[in-house]
């Protein structure tokens, strides 16, 4: 299915580009808009970048491939980041990330089966004085216990799809 | 800690709406910088940043006035400023602070670089995780173009001042200047071969000035109070000057940022500002001074310079954590004050375990450019891994040294170094236990990730 922006989205590429000298140096936040369309960058994501930029699809995907936040493949309605890096680490992110393991019912690195909610094991989010903490979607929780986690995914889970 | 100390970068911080123009402007932001442009010349202000000695605040502790001395513009070309907010190194988590709670601290900074520089667009890379960060600039930024102060005259001069926020996408080594540079580009986040310099070709082939969020966000106050009398705020002035974020992770009660006079010690970062060790009965084994790239500190070692011309003889004989934090100070010890966050470690805490975790960090962000680091980097947790599970002998703590040591140097940026000097730091300082895992593994109940689940169950955590 070939793949377009909103026009509201459009406009905001056209601002982006008008912050560059050139098309090209707005391919990553044009990337970044597309997958908050999107929820992914798929391969008609990457050709109409490609296409828009005036730039190849294999350097558009070059790009889309070397970046960690960028999905080239379907996730879940919200993604959830643990930090594991050491000041983490040192404040029990491991627990963290087996707890919700336990309550998602899924492995880091994979999709609940309700599709509800990927896992995701993160590197270093700078948030190292209130470890431990996860990033879902765009947001912070820091400071976490068990309790407080179990508090923030039922939220989630109640919020309306 | 003393009661006289002003705060000046985080004069702000605490304030209600203090993100916000209004609140920023009532509380002093942007007279500096109506000042500066509307009185001063570039060269006068160039001059004060010189006599600031004002250190990078990135990690590498460059003198940013220096490093602006070295643009020379060529007919025609245009100067670009890009502010590194990429702020990824672990243990660091200070630059958050100034986008999220005063971003029009920093875009007055950016105001009188620019100018300073002959610069008319600046860009700020921020990583995509702290996407409220972008906002909050990106807000702010909306307030500043309104107001006048960014655009085409600022504060009424006719020198033309754009400014934008650039996302990046999840990468460590676009903190890097010319990862970050590439990445700025609509490229992979590689670094460039140097030279040339970003102060010689950079953005966009331009001459081009990458300072640290932390860095410019100071500008404003050392044009205020002059740069002599901002620099001797420091400890260690003239060299090191003014004052600068602290951070503080791990094992203490108060993490946080703190805000000090260059040249605190880290026995004070931890004990004053830090409030002590986590737990009483746990005392401190290890700090990590500045991100995950320095070189472990231990407070039973102590400084070893005996002969009178040693940059550290006043300190001979105390311990590490005696000496006063700066970037001349910390690399005439063996390490660096790097991104001046210190993450500390109780002893809970097996160090062959650390290093592991921060190797698998490095394995992971390597670029992969350069076959020193790629490899190397990956070989380090391989063999950290056997270590610990029991599989290792003693020899392969040498085979980690040996892997280390054919990384430095041999790879295009600092990242090989900044893999292999914090693994050598750990096999060091730490060579017992090293060997002691290498001949028994380290069981998991042992492990400090279990003795720190009480942590999280019990709701310790504030």
């Amino acid at each position: 299915m070939a793949f377009a922006l909103t026009p509201e989205r459009e406009r905001e590429v056209e601002e982006l580009l008008s912050h560059y000298p050139n098309r090209r140096a707005a391919l990553i936040p044009v990337l970044w808009v597309c997958q908050r369309q999107h929820g992914w960058i798929s391969p008609e994501v990457i050709d109409w970048v490609a296409r828009r930029l005036e730039l190849s699809t294999a350097v558009v995907k070059g790009v889309v491939t070397f970046y960690t936040m960028f999905f080239e493949e379907p996730v879940g309605e919200h993604v959830i980041w643990v930090c594991r890096t050491l000041s983490c680490d040192l404040r029990g992110a491991k627990a963290i990330q087996e707890h919700l393991e336990e309550k998602l019912g899924c492995k880091a690195g994979h999709t609940s089966k309700d599709g509800k909610f990927t896992l995701l094991k993160a590197e270093c989010l700078a948030a190292c004085g209130q470890a431990p903490m996860v990033q879902i979607d765009d947001d912070y929780f820091e400071n976490l216990t068990l309790a407080k986690l179990d508090g923030i995914i039922e939220r989630f889970r109640g919020e309306a799809s | 800690m003393s009661d006289e100390f002003q705060p000046l970068l985080t004069s702000r911080y605490g304030i209600e709406g203090s993100h916000t123009l209004a609140v920023a402007e009532k509380h002093g932001a942007y007279r500096t910088a109506r000042r500066a442009l509307t009185m001063m010349s570039p060269e006068q202000i160039k001059e004060e940043v010189k006599k600031a000695s004002l250190r990078g605040r990135g990690g590498a502790g460059f003198p940013a006035g220096v490093k602006w001395g070295f643009l020379n513009p060529k007919e025609g070309e245009e100067v670009y400023l890009v502010v590194n907010g990429d702020e990824s190194e672990p243990g660091t988590f200070k630059d958050r602070t100034i986008m999220n709670q005063d971003p029009h601290r920093l875009i007055e900074g950016i105001l009188i670089t620019c100018w300073a520089i002959g610069a008319h667009t600046a860009y700020i890379y921020v990583r995509g995780e702290l996407k409220h960060s972008i906002d909050s600039l990106d807000a702010a930024l909306a307030e500043a173009r309104t107001k006048g102060y960014v655009g085409d005259r600022p504060f009424g001069k006719p020198h033309p001042i754009h400014i934008w926020t650039h996302s990046g996408a999840g990468a460590y080594i676009c903190g890097e200047e010319t990862a970050l540079l590439n990445s700025l580009e609509g490229r992979r986040g590689e670094p460039r071969l140097k030279p040339p310099f970003p102060a010689v070709k950079g953005a966009f082939g331009m001459p081009t000035i990458v300072n640290n969020v932390e860095t410019i966000s100071a500008v404003p106050d050392i044009v205020e109070l002059g740069g002599e009398r901002w620099c001797s705020l420091s400890r260690l002035a003239p060299t090191d000057g003014g004052v600068r974020l602290y951070g503080i992770s791990g094992h203490v009660k108060k993490p946080g940022i703190y805000e000090a006079p260059v040249g605190i010690t880290m026995r004070e970062l931890i004990y004053d500002y830090g409030g002590g060790m986590l737990h009483d009965d746990h005392p401190l084994k290890a700090v990590i001074p500045g991100g995950s790239s320095t070189p472990v500190l231990r407070p039973d070692w102590t400084v070893d310079a005996p002969n009178e011309d040693h940059p550290l003889h006043a300190w001979h004989g105390k311990s590490e954590l005696d000496v006063p934090m700066g970037v001349d100070t910390y690399r005439a010890l063996g390490t660096m004050l790097g991104t001046c966050c210190a993450t500390v470690m109780d002893d809970t805490v097996n160090m062959v375990e650390a290093c592991r975790n921060l190797m698998r960090f490095y394995r992971h962000e390597s670029c992969g450019q350069c076959t020193p680091c790629r490899e190397g980097g990956a070989w380090l947790v391989d063999v950290l891994d056997g270590l610990l599970s029991g599989r290792g002998k003693v020899d392969d703590v040498n085979m980690l040294v040996d892997i280390a040591n054919n990384m430095m140097g041999n790879t295009i940026c600092a990242f090989g170094e900044g893999t292999a000097m914090p693994l050598l730091g750990f096999v060091q300082r730490f060579a017992d236990e090293f060997v002691e895992v290498a001949k028994r593994g380290l069981p998991l109940d042992v492990r400090h990730d279990e003795s720190t689940r009480a942590l999280v169950k019990g709701g310790v955590a504030a």
